[in-house]
């Protein structure tokens, strides 16, 4: 029985150690050289002392990011994935929260690593020098349990302060333990990875992996806005596996990309973090039909995952896929209001149960106590569940499907946003008086409306930058004379983004 | 050149596009943002723009678009 995910890279290197493991633009890495990195850095961080703390990654998405996740581990120890794009504000606050005891960064970053927190920079190109330790891994190892805390990935928080969601060894290793078996991945698994390392998606590509002895192509940001060249590059490195967001689908789907190049070597094109529109997902199963493509679905409080559907009937274009059914080892259920499960067609929560489960959010009792509860069906002894948020319903199929929110969680490009969090940034402005920030599906644009004195969009856009992640930034920005209010004297936000929808200036 | 860069000044106010280079890298335009950009290019000059001109060293630069853009208006 597997208590530590690093088992898996100890296994892999003994039977792969020459293959590369992990690769980006500028190197590649065999797991004989990630084991003895990671080895190296561990036995640095080890030194600290420090047990079931958090060490901060200040380093861009690389194969130094991965390494460093490993020597985090090998220390015994938790990391946090920093986006290096965040605002300051958003990054301190967030590293208040961890009180890590050291940043691993990078050379290039190291000023700003000293800036956030001084004298708590390590700098990866020399730690990953130090000798290794194999006596005192061996005695960290032998003190860790599973469920040890692995890493910690912050989400947007509604009030504004983002939540930090404790994921330990155990969940990562019941969740990669059905990922692999549900798509077959083996060692012959060779990854194009889109999703940054601060996201739960990366969890599932990174972990099976190292599982399953494959490879893991990091493919940069950049490489997303030229079509042709993301083709070139998943055929050169003979990709087989893709686990993205739509979007980065889409993009290739909307410039009819395989009409000029095909990627030949893809197997399973795997997608999750939002709605996957049926026109440009018949577009890719039109050019590969020898290819498994399946919709995951699933909040970072359970690892990454918790239902997935394969698809295997045709949909018409604007048809919704199903969320599926409950990954294997992970249980789900739907309650109404009265916390009664669902009649069959009925619209109830869904609720995660079982070891993909995080154990909660960090330095956060009673945000984890909203929605890590008691199973309402078990009156008979201590167990805890996840409250998603999300509403689904049972089709004729005997599928999950997705409907809707219960609150303001909105999913734009992918990620995760709490419309609250960008109001909470958008009332820190001095001239806005109040607000309220809206999603508008049809534009796929985040609204920001407000009463104030008046600012100029660009001052405005760079006060919001100051605290919020690009990808959180509104689309619009709408100065009103006044807020349409409902009887409860809230401001309405229906109506709110009904008349803008009416108008099309503002 | 003048209108391509109030297309580019309206896409991405506070950028110096008279200065920037290597605006994909930086960040300066994404995947979203050339979207956007190759739609207005085709509606403001009239001209076709296929997968096989979306490459980096098209997009390097407000100079290098301007050339791309002048190329396909000759085709």
């Amino acid at each position: 029985m597997m208590k530590n995910i690093l088992e898996w890279l100890e296994r892999s290197e003994k039977f792969f150690s020459e293959k590369t493991a992990f690769s980006d633009d500028q190197q590649e890495v065999t797991y004989r050289q990630l084991l003895e990195r990671a080895k190296a850095l561990g036995s640095f961080l080890g030194k600290f002392g420090q047990k079931n703390h958090a060490v901060a990654l200040l380093i861009p998405r690389s194969v130094e990011t991965l390494t460093a996740m490993m020597g985090v581990a090998y220390s015994g120890n938790f990391y946090v994935v920093l986006d290096t794009e965040m605002p300051q504000e958003r990054m301190t606050a967030i590293l208040g929260k961890i009180s890590p005891f050291a940043i691993l960064t990078v050379d290039a970053l190291k000023e700003k690593a000293d800036d956030l927190l001084p004298r708590k920079a390590v700098v990866f190109e020399n730690a990953v020098q130090e000798p290794i330790n194999e006596e005192m891994l061996l005695e960290i190892r032998e003190n860790m349990v599973d469920v040890d805390p692995l890493y910690a990935l912050f989400t947007s928080g509604s009030t504004g302060m983002p939540k930090g969601v404790v994921v330990c060894h155990r969940n990562v290793i019941s969740y990669i333990n059905w990922y692999v078996s549900a798509f077959s991945i083996d060692d012959s698994v060779v990854f194009g990875s889109q999703t940054p390392f601060y996201f739960s998606m990366s969890v599932s590509d990174v972990y099976s992996t190292l599982c399953a002895g494959g490879t893991l192509h990091i493919i940069q940001k950049q490489t997303f806005s030229f079509p042709l060249q993301l083709l070139q590059l998943l055929n050169a490195k003979e990709v087989n596996t893709i686990y993205w967001v739509p979007s980065a689908l889409c993009l290739l789907a909307n410039w009819k990309a395989f009409d000029y190049e095909k990627p030949q070597f893809l197997k399973r094109v795997l997608f999750a973090g939002e709605t996957m529109p049926t026109r440009q997902l018949n577009y890719w199963m039109g050019h590969l039909p020898d290819c498994t493509f399946a919709n995951l679905f699933g909040p970072t409080e359970t690892t990454d995952i918790c239902t997935y559907y394969v698809v295997n009937r045709k949909f018409a274009d604007g048809e919704s896929l199903p969320i599926g059914h409950a990954c294997n080892n992970c249980d789900v259920f739907v309650l109404d209001e009265n916390n009664h499960l669902v009649e069959h067609g009925e619209k109830g929560e869904l609720f995660v149960r079982g070891s993909f489960v995080a154990p909660g959010y960090y330095a956060e009792p009673e945000k984890t106590a909203d929605v890590f509860v008691q199973n309402p069906l078990n009156p008979y002894y201590p167990e805890s569940v996840y409250k998603t948020g999300d509403l689904v319903l049972y089709n004729s199929y005997g599928e999950l499907e997705y409907a809707g929110r219960k609150d303001f969680q909105i999913k734009h490009m992918g990620y995760r946003i709490e419309l609250g969090e960008v109001e909470a940034a958008a009332s820190a402005v001095t001239e806005i008086s109040s607000c309220a920030v809206c999603y508008d599906m049809g534009s796929d644009q985040i609204i920001l409306f407000y009463q104030g004195k008046k600012i100029s969009d660009e001052d405005l856009m760079k006060q919001l930058k100051r605290r919020l992640p690009p990808y959180m930034l509104p689309g619009r920005l709408c100065r009103l004379r006044s807020f349409p209010y409902n009887q409860n004297g809230k401001i309405d936000r229906k109506k709110l983004l009904k008349d803008y929808q009416e108008q099309t200036k503002c | 050149m003048d209108e391509l860069l109030q297309i580019l000044n309206t896409l991405k106010p506070g950028v110096d596009f008279t200065k920037e280079t290597d605006l994909v890298k930086r960040g300066i335009l994404d995947s979203l943002t050339i979207i956007t950009l190759v739609n207005e290019l085709k509606d403001e000059f009239d001209i076709e723009i296929t997968l096989l001109d979306i490459v980096p060293k098209n997009f390097f630069s407000a100079q290098t678009i301007y050339d791309m853009v002048k190329r396909l208006q000759d085709e």
